[in-house]
């Protein structure tokens, strides 16, 4: 019996929204066998991920985030932080980090209850965030045996790709990422196989951009912040490359294009949302332990966010950028080093006025994640930037990702609602 | 030179968050530039033989009202980056003319692009390193990084900065290295003698002065502590970890020494320990420079270790060498490096039954009382019942 047939009390459901659970269910019961039937298994991070390349070496591939955010939507991610911080992880640090460890304390069950299988790889893609360094590191204490491979990226600081950034990177993964791959999978690398993979890839990222930039419509036919974290599902885990994902791009596209025809608002866990009343721009990753109840605190006002900087912290495709599969490793070396969080400050300040423009918003909203110093450092700054450039209100709100003790509903709530008020008010003087 | 007076005069450039001294540099000659570095590590020798100044910028320290700089950064940041805000928008850092950002952490690295947003007219960059340490990959990365600083130098400063230059500065960095070494060594031998409270001042003597003063400055210190007649006390020896980036507060280093123990190995300023062997001065120097970065220089929570029985070596090398009976984890609050690398010392520690205390503070912290009562507790414990 498939997904859909099991459930009949859920939400309105769309077939793309069925077709991504089954592919996460499926991958997660991949993952619980794999050891057992012999398919190695590489954990790895979403931003600057290598699927493609991975897939070559017929890797099942893990994504500690992933599986931290799930865990948190399911309310598990709570007791897991606090099993780390027991034996003496730090209150101050990424709770991902911490959510992660804390699952392996307590049996290392995954989010839907299937045992998480032991690595053969910590793929260390060091994109956008320095955290993922320690973390992996912290990872490698509990299967000392396991091989880490490091592939670092440089950051973007001065806004663009230099010829030294792209080289250091293909170089990495010429002479150290594919032949360690090669080693612990014991299968010889295939270029060409590379190049199928990033077929697929350029295929869904053509339609992901596609329902993106729909949000432009009005009224917008996405919520691209919680509607949108479930759009990047597949392309910024582990499947991208894959042709499950380009059917479900191709798929999600049908149904957006059939809501912009029919000048549709969004799908909510309520049902489409009536009335579009404010045009956000959200800056940030969302938090993960009270998703449905901060979503709600929008919708139940009429607010869509229009464009989000989080659905590209695994991808920045909006730009332009498709993998290539004519130079497949240079293309993966500039998916990396493009990655969001990759990107400087002035950079990432640019992305947010444009889409504050692009997408006609009516202000910028940051959701400043305690425990992300990644995308937290600096927001503040951004924030001024983007309100004295667009002339448009901005707001400010602080909760973690995994950790439920950072997410104070009615502290959120009050501010949203006062600046939904805000923005009604300076529309209304503008009237 | 007495010790009091070269103590004096190191707080008084401690206590200095106008950079006087900066300034009074550069007004002696028309031109000169300083250039401002952040933690952990920048190459100095490049800043010095470009003829400008290295300035370290290691935040505003306890005794800087942090006003504008808590506006930037959400209660969860560390202090460091808001007190280096406080200082660059109240003009005090008007007097360095560019800023380099090392690739420390995601708070440090984002800094470099608030910089960029406050202060357009500033050379600012980001200074990159490998996590890599294979000489044809990383190495050439950070190759190509050291001369495109010499290129944004040479611009700034209107000039070439020739091989030789390079050559002589990394001498006179070689210089100022062995002298640290020589402190060190002396106060692992007597370190009833030379205060641990007196070498972070010397230190931080050192982000601010010209190298070859510094140096002066040292050997000065250790001529004259040695003919110093200071009460040897029964204190443990114990290493200090977690202090490389965001200063902490004098009276906690005063503190750890005033609870009974003295600090025989430390975590400061590390630039000025950061290569751990003399930088050759024949043959290519950016190639020189480069080599000794990937393969003789320190380790710290902002450096990929690439293996698991390496991991946490340092410290227990560190204990071993001087000698130390066991080690004080002293982190800044919200230091994700510092913090999340703690607990894997702990296992290397453990391992080697090593004791450990551990405590969080910030640049601006002001009770010392619970710091104290802790470390004296340490001490005690390893005094009564280490074998």
């Amino acid at each position: 019996m498939s997904v859909k047939e099991q459930a009949s009390t859920v939400a309105e459901k769309e077939d793309s929204m069925w077709k991504q659970k089954e592919m996460i269910n499926e991958n997660y019961e991949l993952l619980s066998t794999a050891n057992e039937r012999g398919q190695k298994v590489a954990s790895t991070f979403v931003p600057g991920n290598i699927n493609e390349l991975l897939m070559c070496f017929d890797f099942a591939r893990n994504f500690p985030e992933t599986n931290a955010l799930q865990n948190a939507m399911r309310k598990k991610s709570g007791g897991m932080i606090m099993e780390a911080e027991k034996i003496g992880h730090s209150e101050d640090v990424c709770t991902y980090v911490k959510a992660d460890l804390g699952m392996m304390m307590k049996g290392n069950k995954g989010p839907t209850g299937l045992p998480m299988p032991d690595p053969d790889l910590l793929m260390l893609s060091y994109t956008g965030c320095f955290t993922f360094m320690k973390w992996f590191e912290l990872v490698r204490e509990q299967y000392p045996k396991c091989e880490t491979a490091m592939l670092h990226v440089p950051y973007q600081a001065d806004g663009n790709i230099t010829k030294n950034m792209r080289d250091y990177v293909v170089k990495q993964l010429k002479e150290d990422i594919i032949p360690t791959m090669e080693r612990v999978s014991g299968v010889k690398f295939d270029i060409d196989r590379l190049r199928e993979y990033m077929i697929q890839s350029q295929k869904a990222e053509d339609d992901l951009v596609y329902v993106l930039q729909s949000a432009k419509n009005k009224p917008s036919p996405i919520d691209a912040y919680f509607g949108g974290v479930y759009y990047i599902g597949p392309i910024f885990t582990a499947f991208r490359g894959t042709t499950a994902a380009t059917d479900y791009y191709a798929t999600l596209r049908k149904e957006i294009e059939a809501r912009v025809a029919a000048g549709l608002g969004p799908i909510t866990p309520e049902g489409v949302m009536k009335e579009e009343k404010y045009r956000i721009v959200v800056e940030g990753p969302p938090n993960w332990t009270h998703f449905r109840e901060f979503w709600k605190m929008f919708y139940d006002e009429g607010a869509v966010v229009v464009a989000s900087t989080y659905t590209k912290v695994g991808g920045v495709y909006d730009n332009g950028f498709r993998h290539d599969p004519q130079n497949p490793l240079e293309s993966l070396a500039d998916y990396c080093l493009g990655c969001y969080t990759n990107l400087n400050l002035p950079a990432r300040t640019d992305m947010l006025e444009k889409y504050v423009e692009d997408y006609q918003a009516d202000g910028l909203l940051i959701n400043s994640i305690k425990s992300c110093n990644s995308f937290s450092a600096g927001q503040l700054l951004m924030l001024r930037e983007i309100e004295q450039r667009t002339g448009k209100p901005a707001a400010f709100i602080e909760t973690d990702l995994v950790d439920p003790r950072y997410f104070s509903p009615a502290n959120v709530k009050n501010r949203l609602e006062s600046y939904f008020q805000m923005i009604s008010q300076k529309r209304d003087r503008a009237a | 030179m007495s010790v009091q007076k070269i103590v004096d005069r190191c707080q008084a450039l401690y206590d200095d968050l106008d950079f006087t001294v900066v300034k009074e540099w550069k007004a002696k000659e028309e031109g000169r530039k300083a250039i401002g570095y952040m933690p952990v590590y920048v190459p100095r020798e490049i800043i010095h033989a470009a003829g400008m100044l290295p300035v370290g910028v290691i935040g505003g320290g306890d005794q800087l009202e942090v006003i504008h700089g808590d506006a930037y950064y959400q209660s969860y940041i560390c202090r460091i980056p808001r007190s280096t805000i406080e200082l660059g928008v109240t003009g005090r850092l008007d007097c360095v003319d560019g800023m380099l950002f090392p690739s420390i952490c995601d708070v440090i690295r984002n800094l470099s692009g608030m910089w960029k947003l406050l202060f357009k007219d500033k050379y600012v960059r980001y200074f990159d390193a490998p996590q890599t340490y294979d000489d044809k990959i990383g190495g050439k990365f950070y190759v190509q990084e050291l001369r495109e600083l010499i290129e944004g130098l040479e611009e700034l400063g209107g000039k070439k900065i020739t091989e030789e230059a390079i050559h002589n500065s990394i001498a006179v960095y070689n210089e100022n290295r062995a002298v640290i070494e020589d402190l060190y060594a002396y106060r692992s031998k007597c370190p009833w003698k030379a205060l641990t409270s007196e070498i972070y001042l010397l230190l931080f003597a050192g982000m601010v002065l010209p190298v070859e003063e510094h140096t002066q400055l040292l050997r000065d210190y250790l001529e004259a502590v040695d003919k110093e007649d200071r009460p040897m006390r029964d204190n443990c020896r114990v290493v200090l970890n977690g202090t490389f980036c965001e200063r902490p507060p004098l009276g906690l280093i005063k503190s750890i020494e005033m609870a009974g123990c003295y600090i025989v190995d430390d975590d400061f300023m590390l630039v000025t320990r950061w290569l751990l062997e003399d930088v050759p001065t024949t043959g290519d120097p950016v190639q020189n420079l480069a080599d000794a970065f990937l393969h003789h220089s320190a380790e710290t929570a902002a450096k990929y270790v690439d293996s698991y029985e390496a991991k946490g070596q340092f410290i227990v090398e560190s204990v071993k060498k001087y000698a130390a009976e066991g080690v004080v984890f002293a982190a800044p609050s919200f230091c994700d490096p510092a913090l999340l690398d703690q607990p894997m010392l702990h296992t290397a520690l453990n391992d080697n039954n090593i004791p450990f205390t551990a405590f969080q503070y910030a640049e601006n912290s002001g009770q010392m009382q619970p710091i104290r009562e802790q470390a004296g507790t340490f001490a005690d414990s390893i005094k009564l019942w280490s074998a």
